[in-house]
């Protein structure tokens, strides 16, 4: 059970537990609580460390701001204005808030405060099923597509929306790149061929593809059905983080053990068995690291791409937010950082512990 | 004719200046059924010569014959093992030698492939370990799948690169006798590369020495009559071992010291004074140093 446990947690690259779960278990107490202590609350005191930074650091720039816009109201207005302000930013009225760094409490009561904000709009939007249940099993029945909700979206859906956009790119990149690296791992002539698209398109910045597949998109679809937006936005980021597989790929199957490559001339193996039982197996774990530059580079440029395309999703959330400029707008966008920061660790960690299953070799994965 | 024929075979690795001829007229001529070890040092282009035999490399000058036709390329008449057992780590042992098996019958049922893998893999003594990955095994039962697939593809010759030199003293041994009584069942004919002498005079029953390269030769040959089944107990006590092993030994011993004799190049030193970093004088320095560039 414990060694199952110890296994498990590992596997899911939480092995900071693994003191914890031996010392539970009463496992040489003192070298474990020890362990304990330096894999997993050092990292909690490190973190209190950085709110208390933070904290201080955006009291510091309130104050400064508050300072400057009272000493701005005493030029402007006179001596009464700047009294007035002060009282004003001291009661934390809406209208006079300086605008900065927002402290670690506010942005605790912006997340709060979109997470209501989803209840509400789910609320209104099982309020809404309810209301239109009735029509749309009619529409249904005519062949008419059903009323749907077209209110706002909640920061969870905007979520979803990178998440979906982020997969689909994902998807796009590897089944564009490892077969084209495949083929180009193959042969040195296609490598040595195509080499300088690779080197050039490589550095390009995601904004230019997002261009470059606007032009095309708006070019090839016309039907106003299709969500045009999530389609250039998906394609951009496919477009842009593929290129880490792409190199990976062709250069794990170009640099595939020598040893591998003669137990395969001498056994005559086909060109398929050679490629699926040897080559592909044999630079899987290249493959993998590929991939999972690609989705966190994903992940990445997402944010710049929805930001730029005004797909939905969390880049539009933050551009919307600071064009919004309300008073808690600031917390909200450290929030969807936060937010973006943690999504981001998670899809690593998913694609990591998918590499150590798929790998042949265990121990080369780190 | 000889089941296998090496005619003054020549092979160099390299062009113009790099250029190194690690094999010079090899002349070579194998019986069916034969077991014949190869014994050199280390870097004397024993494996280039097995290469040569399984297809993997071609001479650049003479003609490797197997029954009085050229070798075009790999091919399931000779089976190879080679000498970091090269077994695909992602493939169960089962796995590994269905690859040998699937290529050499092609046709036959899924019943009998599974018949046949299981036959190879007891034949090794494996079959307890049929389902495992090669990273699960110990280093001389990875030999043994790697000798099992080689047989698997039911070869006419089977060559052996250094086989057993990754093993310790002890695994080589039953390892040693294993594949002698494998090759006692249907006498296959055996070409074995070795730098263990006493290996040589335990499996073959010709020992032929390879001169160290560049541009090795084979020297005489050594015939090896003792009866088999060898016993390595027994045939230690036997004052004819004695006296062949020193042979041989000796043998390599001598065209060893000639190699050092012959490579032999006094290098002539260039005369440099050493920097001395705290006395570089940067000024009178740079007014000497007046470098252009283009």
């Amino acid at each position: 059970m414990k060694d199952k446990l110890i296994k498990i947690v590992r596997f899911c690259g939480l092995g900071f537990l693994e003191p914890l779960i031996r010392l539970i278990n009463g496992e040489e107490p003192k070298k474990n609580a020890t362990n304990f202590v330096k894999k997993a609350l050092f990292p909690v005191f490190s973190i209190i460390l950085f709110i208390g930074i933070w904290h201080s650091g955006a009291n510091y720039l309130f104050n400064k701001e508050a300072t400057r816009k009272i000493e701005k109201a005493r030029e402007d207005q006179g001596e009464e204005a700047a009294i007035a302000m002060q009282a004003c930013i001291k009661a934390g009225s809406v209208s006079c808030q300086p605008n900065t760094l927002p402290s670690p409490a506010q942005v605790w009561g912006a997340y709060l405060s979109l997470l209501d904000d989803h209840r509400a709009i789910s609320a209104k939007k099982d309020e809404f099923a309810a209301k239109t249940q009735k029509i749309n099993a009619k529409r249904a029945e005519k062949g008419e597509d059903p009323i749907q909700y077209t209110g706002r979206p909640s920061f969870l859906d905007q979520i979803k929306t990178s998440i979906k956009t982020v997969f689909a790119g994902f998807l796009l990149a590897a089944f564009i790149a490892i077969p084209i690296g495949i083929i180009i791992g193959l042969s040195s002539t296609l490598r040595s061929s195509f080499n300088w698209l690779i080197q050039i398109f490589k550095p390009v910045s995601p904004v230019v593809w997002l261009l470059l597949v606007f032009m095309i998109i708006k070019t090839l679809i016309t039907d106003p059905d299709l969500d045009k937006s999530f389609m250039i936005s998906f394609i951009s980021v496919g477009l842009c983080a593929m290129w880490a597989t792409l190199v990976n790929t062709s250069m794990g199957v170009a640099t595939v053990d020598k040893d591998f490559m003669n137990v395969s001339k001498v056994l005559r193996l086909s060109v398929g068995k050679n490629i699926f039982k040897v080559i592909l197996p044999a630079s899987f774990p290249l493959i993998f690291t590929g991939l999972r530059i690609t989705l966190s580079v994903a992940w990445m440029v997402l944010i710049a791409i929805e930001l730029l395309a005004q797909s939905p999703g969390l880049g539009s959330f933050v551009w919307e937010e600071f064009q919004n400029g309300a008073n808690d707008s600031n917390a909200k966008i450290i929030v969807a950082m936060f937010v973006i920061g943690i999504i981001g660790f998670a899809l690593d960690r998913i694609m990591l512990t998918i590499q150590k299953f798929m790998s042949f070799d265990k121990s080369e994965v780190a | 004719m000889a089941f296998l024929e090496l005619n003054n075979v020549s092979k160099s690795y390299g062009t113009g200046k790099d250029k190194v001829e690690v094999l010079k007229d090899i002349n070579l001529h194998i019986e069916e059924g034969e077991f014949v070890a190869i014994v050199g040092f280390t870097g004397s282009g024993k494996t280039t010569l097995i290469n040569l035999v399984n297809g993997l490399l071609f001479p650049d000058e003479g003609e490797v014959l197997l029954n009085g036709k050229p070798i075009l390329g790999p091919g399931p008449d000779r089976g190879v093992v080679f000498q970091n057992y090269s077994l695909l780590p992602w493939l169960s042992v089962r796995d590994n030698v269905k690859l040998a098996i699937d290529e050499a019958y092609p046709s036959a049922s899924r019943a009998e492939k599974k018949e046949r893998i299981e036959k190879y893999v007891e034949m090794v003594h494996l079959s307890h370990a049929i389902d495992k990955k090669p990273a699960e095994l110990s280093g001389g039962m990875r030999q043994r799948v790697s000798v099992a697939r080689a047989l698997a593809m039911n070869p006419d010759m089977l060559l052996m690169d250094e086989p057993l030199s990754a093993l310790d003293a002890l695994t080589r041994g039953t390892l040693q006798e294993e594949i002698v009584n494998i090759w006692s069942q249907d006498q296959k004919t055996c070409l074995l590369i070795t730098n263990d002498v006493d290996e040589g005079i335990v499996m073959a029953d010709r020992i032929i020495p390879l001169k160290p390269g560049p541009k090795a030769t084979l020297g005489p040959e050594f015939k090896v009559d003792f009866e088999r089944p060898r016993v390595i107990t027994e045939i230690n006590k036997d004052p004819a071992y004695k006296h062949l092993r020193n042979e041989v030994i000796e043998y390599l011993i001598k065209v060893g010291a000639n190699r050092k004799s012959t490579t032999h190049v006094d290098l002539e030193l260039p005369d440099l004074q050493p920097i001395m970093p705290g006395r570089l004088q940067w000024g009178k320095k740079k007014e000497k140093e007046k470098v252009k560039y283009f």
